[in-house]
């Protein structure tokens, strides 16, 4: 077994790198694949708390890197599903306790026996997200349709380029379709015109993902979201398969419907 | 690209195309690491290299960055006057 490790970055904080980063985990784990993530934050880690596993911390990253524990003892095992883990990131310390080449030493121990490795990264284009993309075979880039997630989406697909990781694939989430029709939020072509990169998926703005994350259940755990539906997609789209786009207007209200009748060629 | 019926009921263009016009200027400002001054400084230094040469009209010029995929390119496009007689 050969990882494929992917490192899912942004830029900009808050536009749902560890929210796609624990579903995509959830729905590879779900595929039958065997899957590791890890929490690349140190000093501000999540992953655990979204994936519902922040009770069962022992060991974290810092203290494989540092030598305190094995790396297998830093493994959380998620219990929902055959083959899904955690290694944390160490909460009281920061960025500059592990080395870009400390994580690529790390990963490459676990290359062997996993089907994926997810990174999650930290927000920024300093030291954190250095030691995030250093063992990385692809990155995922993920933004909002809203200027500064894209302008900061642009810099690190020039970063990505740059140490040779390219070319990033794009995930653009909260995506509004009531706001994309009134012409009051870019859509997924204005967003790829100007990132022109490769798209891997577009996720709907969906409420069922503050309430799973509430709960601590990734929400690619519920078949009937479509946030879930779309992160499930993107996790296929990673394995190689062809999937194509969701609709993301199925539930397009009626008179958005009829101004689309009355305005041809306006879309 | 307001629609007729936006022209009609007299409301404001969408915002998402400003969003979008905004930012294809931004990223190349971000991607080029050139300013709107820079750019204006050099495209006035050209044009005076330019004129020792050949006659132009500086009106006429126009020098931009375009987009092209992931790349950023220098576009000029200089319209050279006619070659009139000069008297020595």
């Amino acid at each position: 077994m050969a990882a494929t490790v992917v490192t899912i970055s942004s830029g900009k904080g808050g536009v749902g790198k560890t929210t796609t980063t624990a579903n995509l985990a959830v729905a590879l784990a779900n595929g039958g694949l065997k899957v590791v993530c890890i929490d690349g934050d140190i000093g501000l880690r999540n992953l655990d708390v979204v994936l519902g596993l922040e009770n069962r911390i022992v060991y974290d990253l810092v203290d494989v890197v540092e030598g305190r524990c094995r790396l297998r003892q830093a493994m959380i095992r998620d219990k929902r599903l055959p083959e899904l883990y955690l290694i944390p990131a160490a909460q009281t310390r920061d960025k500059s306790a592990v080395t870009p080449s400390d994580m690529v030493r790390l990963v490459d121990e676990l290359r062997g026996e996993f089907d994926f490795i997810l990174i999650d990264s930290p927000a920024g284009i300093e030291r954190g997200f250095r030691n995030a993309i250093a063992p990385a075979d692809v990155v995922v880039v993920v933004t909002n349709p809203e200027v500064s997630a894209v302008r900061d989406a642009d810099r690190i697909i020039g970063l990505v380029e740059a140490e040779e990781k390219g070319p990033a694939r794009l995930v653009i989430n909260r995506m509004n379709p009531g706001m994309v029709k009134r012409g009051d939020m870019m859509d997924a072509e204005d967003v790829l015109e100007l990132l022109a990169i490769e798209l891997i998926g577009v996720v709907p703005e969906d409420e069922n993902v503050v309430v799973s994350t509430n709960r601590g259940q990734p929400v690619a755990l519920d078949p009937k979201s479509r946030a879930g539906k779309a992160f499930t997609n993107i996790a296929r789209r990673l394995r190689g398969e062809q999937v194509p786009f969701l609709d993301l207007d199925e539930k397009s209200d009626l008179f958005s419907k009829l101004s689309r009748m009355l305005r041809p060629g306006g879309d | 690209m307001t629609s007729w019926l936006d022209k009609l009921t007299g409301r404001k263009p969408a915002s998402a195309n400003q969003a979008k016009e905004r930012l294809k200027l931004v990223l190349i400002h971000d991607r080029t690491d050139l300013s709107e001054q820079a750019l204006n400084s050099m495209k006035n230094e050209l044009l005076a290299v330019i004129s020792r040469y050949i006659d132009i009209d500086p009106q006429a010029v126009r020098i931009n960055v375009a987009q092209d995929g992931r790349e950023q390119r220098l576009v000029a496009d200089i319209p050279i006057r006619p070659n009139t007689p000069r008297r020595r």
